[in-house]
């Protein structure tokens, strides 16, 4: 079994080398990606079940040396669920951009480059899942970041090329603070083994640990664009090809968001900074909302309310209890996968309309009906009405929280239902001015334009591009989103139970014996 | 753990010029300070290493006198990537200014937004507000005086408004 782990990554790396010497047979291209990453899909379920059921995670030693010295990658329950999340969506995002690609004459999207990247994306982040040393999630974080400089300036068009920037540099800080960090934390405990330094961090003096803490979560808070550090990514997402957006917006964030749990749960077992992870939780998904409810524009309300949803799994963590540990694994599953269905949505009604601008698009409801059932069902499933998944994930983190119950628990719970209630705001009047005004209204039209007004200086307020039929292939892949999406409710029982497994886990981290029983073939 | 003084001065310095640098508008400036912070960052992974000793092959000394090895192949590992991402960065910068004469890093649209959203509010509120500052940007340095654009200040022949994207031949192998 331990076999198939090394392959997570090899599997892409080796495709990226295919797809790049293929690169000027597109056919050969979109073979080669989409069959490895089935292939990954379904390495990532056998992983699944047999860490799952087997209740003992697989370790492997890369090149064979003994377990603290070595790179050890390491599939516990929460790594393989998230590559077994994110390899499908990285799958149905790849068909989503095959759709596009095929039918566009590819104005947007330069195809001999994309796939390559791509799939060194989906490398980099199993990578970074599956590592079990924080200089390899560090290699991991930059194998996927160089990627993304290069999906997010595709083309290098003037405006990507704007907002890549920004983006890239950005990262780098982090990059580098990450790299730093990890300088300190060698210096001071002479390992990078993740269950060796959950061992020994308890050593140092508290206010040693805390440097070290700050350090990480601040390299990782900028990765998963958690407010203050969040500027970035409401400005540098809207503006690369839909299907970048999307994959960004779901996994890429998520990354840091993962690297956050196990930085809270297994390195920093004994240093606390729960209060102001609290704090900082409520200002994310405060402020992220509220510039969400102040856009115009699809995608950039979308990445608003992306950055105002990372702060509930800021919260889960905050409240460091099993079950609220639990909750937040299930919320990013959640959040992984209707996040990256709007964005495919948005991008179909960017095709279909000419224009992603709630003040331009209408008449959607009439002239694709389907598409407005797409829309519809992600959009009120993050603003979390019951049955949605997103529902369950809210009412798990509250209810653990309020078993904690101090005071200022109280207060992010109230936050976080103004939050939802207002993305749900955001969400359903965009729904409301792009797919249910018709599109001859006259009636009303004045005083509609009136109170809309203040929406007129957001950015991109006016944007229009070429409206176009939408590929039979780009509905498919999102209507099957759609249905992971249902899915995740539908099955919500299996998979919550998985959750709070992992939760339960977590609290227990792996020591470096079990590391060595779990290598042992 | 005893370490050179040197090493440590030089890697502060290090630092606090990189964090200078990227500070900057003009992105060649952003990448000498990323270079500068990398090579920083590199230096503080050679500074945990402790005291150096002989080189770490097998057998060839006690181990009590050699080096640790780890911080050595990190180090390796981070120059590397350093590497790949500054070739990256020149090839954005290229593309910047062959698409705009300059290679600076532009405003969040949503900052410009607001800017102009406030200044429609001070001109309604007919507040004594002076205009001096409105051309007043974060920068350091002007715009004129960075790298790219004193190299090339007027009618460059290698800048083309149409400059060619990677876009694949029509019909060709579809």
């Amino acid at each position: 079994m331990s076999a198939l782990v090394p392959l997570l990554v090899t599997l892409p790396l080796l495709g990226a080398a295919v797809a790049l010497i293929a690169g000027r047979h597109r056919r050969t291209q979109v073979v080669v990606s989409v069959l490895t990453l089935s292939l990954v899909c379904i390495i990532a379920a056998v992983l699944l079940v047999t860490v799952d059921s087997s209740d003992l995670p697989i370790a492997v030693s890369v090149g064979g040396w003994p377990i603290p010295f070595g790179i050890v990658l390491y599939v516990d329950r929460l790594a393989a669920l998230l590559v077994m999340v994110s390899s499908v969506v990285l799958l149905a995002v790849l068909l989503f951009s095959v759709g596009q690609g095929a039918a566009d004459g590819d104005d947007d999207t330069p195809v001999s480059i994309f796939h390559p990247s791509y799939l060194i994306l989906a490398a980099g982040i199993f990578n970074a899942f599956i590592a079990g040393d924080l200089f390899n999630l560090y290699v991991g974080f930059e194998i996927l970041l160089v990627a993304s400089y290069v999906l997010i300036t595709l083309g290098g068009t003037e405006s990507r090329i704007r907002t890549g920037v920004v983006y890239i540099v950005v990262s780098l800080v982090s990059s580098i603070l990450f790299l730093s960090a990890i300088a300190a934390i060698y210096g001071a405990l002479g390992t990078v083994n993740m269950a060796q330094l959950s061992q020994r961090m308890g050593e140092l003096p508290q206010e040693t640990q805390l440097v070290l803490h700050v350090m990480l979560l601040v390299a990782f808070s900028i990765k998963a664009a958690v407010f203050p550090l969040s500027f970035w990514l409401p400005d540098s997402y809207p503006t690369a090809p839909a299907p970048v957006t999307a994959v960004f917006a779901g996994l890429l964030t998520k990354v840091g968001v993962y690297a956050m749990i196990r930085t809270e749960t297994q390195i920093f077992r004994e240093n606390d900074v729960n209060t102001v992870l609290l704090i900082v939780a409520l200002a994310t998904m405060v402020v992220g909302v509220l510039g969400a409810v102040a856009q115009a524009e699809l995608k950039r309300i979308l990445s608003f309310t992306l950055v105002s949803h990372i702060g509930y799994m800021i919260f889960g963590l905050a409240i460091a209890t099993p079950a609220a540990i639990g909750a937040t694994v299930y919320y990013t599953v959640h959040h992984i996968v209707v996040q990256t269905t709007l964005f495919l949505a948005v991008g179909l009604v960017e095709r279909r309309a000419g224009s992603t601008s709630i003040l331009k698009v209408r008449g959607l409801m009439r002239a694709a009906p389907l598409l407005a059932v797409l829309y519809f069902i992600p959009a009120i499933n993050l603003g979390g009405l019951p049955p949605f998944s997103g529902f369950i994930g809210k009412f798990a983190l509250f209810d653990a929280a309020a078993s904690v119950g101090t005071p200022l628990m109280m207060v992010v719970i109230v936050g976080g239902i103004v939050t939802s209630l207002l993305t749900l705001y955001a969400l359903v009047r965009a729904w409301n001015l792009a797919f249910w005004r018709e599109d001859d209204e006259e009636h009303g039209e004045s005083e509609n334009e009136a109170r809309l007004s203040y929406l007129g200086a957001a950015p991109a307020a006016a944007a229009q591009t070429k409206r176009r039929v939408i590929p039979r292939i780009m509905t498919a892949a999102t209507t099957g989103m759609v249905g992971l999406t249902i899915a995740l409710s539908v099955f919500a029982g299996p998979l919550y139970d998985v959750c709070a497994r992992i939760g339960a886990s977590l609290m227990d981290p792996v020591t470096l014996v079990q590391l060595e029983e779990g290598a042992q073939p | 753990m005893d370490v050179s003084l040197t090493l440590i001065i030089i890697m502060a310095v290090l630092f606090a010029a990189g964090v200078y640098a990227m500070l900057e508008r003009s992105l060649t400036r952003v990448l000498i300070g990323f270079l500068l912070l990398g090579n920083a960052a590199n230096l503080f992974l050679l500074i945990v290493m402790g005291r150096p000793g002989t080189a770490p092959f097998w057998g060839s000394a006690d181990p009590e006198q050699m080096s640790d090895p780890l911080p050595q192949a990190l180090t390796l590992t981070a120059i590397v990537i350093t590497f790949a991402v500054s070739a990256f960065l020149l090839a954005l910068i290229y593309r910047s200014w062959q698409l705009g004469q300059a290679d600076t890093v532009e405003d969040d649209a949503e900052d410009v937004a607001v800017r102009e959203r406030s200044a429609v509010d001070e001109d309604s509120m007919d507040d004594e507000v002076s205009d001096d500052d409105d051309d007043a940007t974060t920068d350091f340095v002007g715009v004129e005086t960075a790298p790219i654009t004193v190299l090339h200040a007027k009618d460059v022949p290698g800048l083309r408004d149409d400059a060619p994207t990677d876009r694949p031949h029509r019909g060709g192998d579809r």
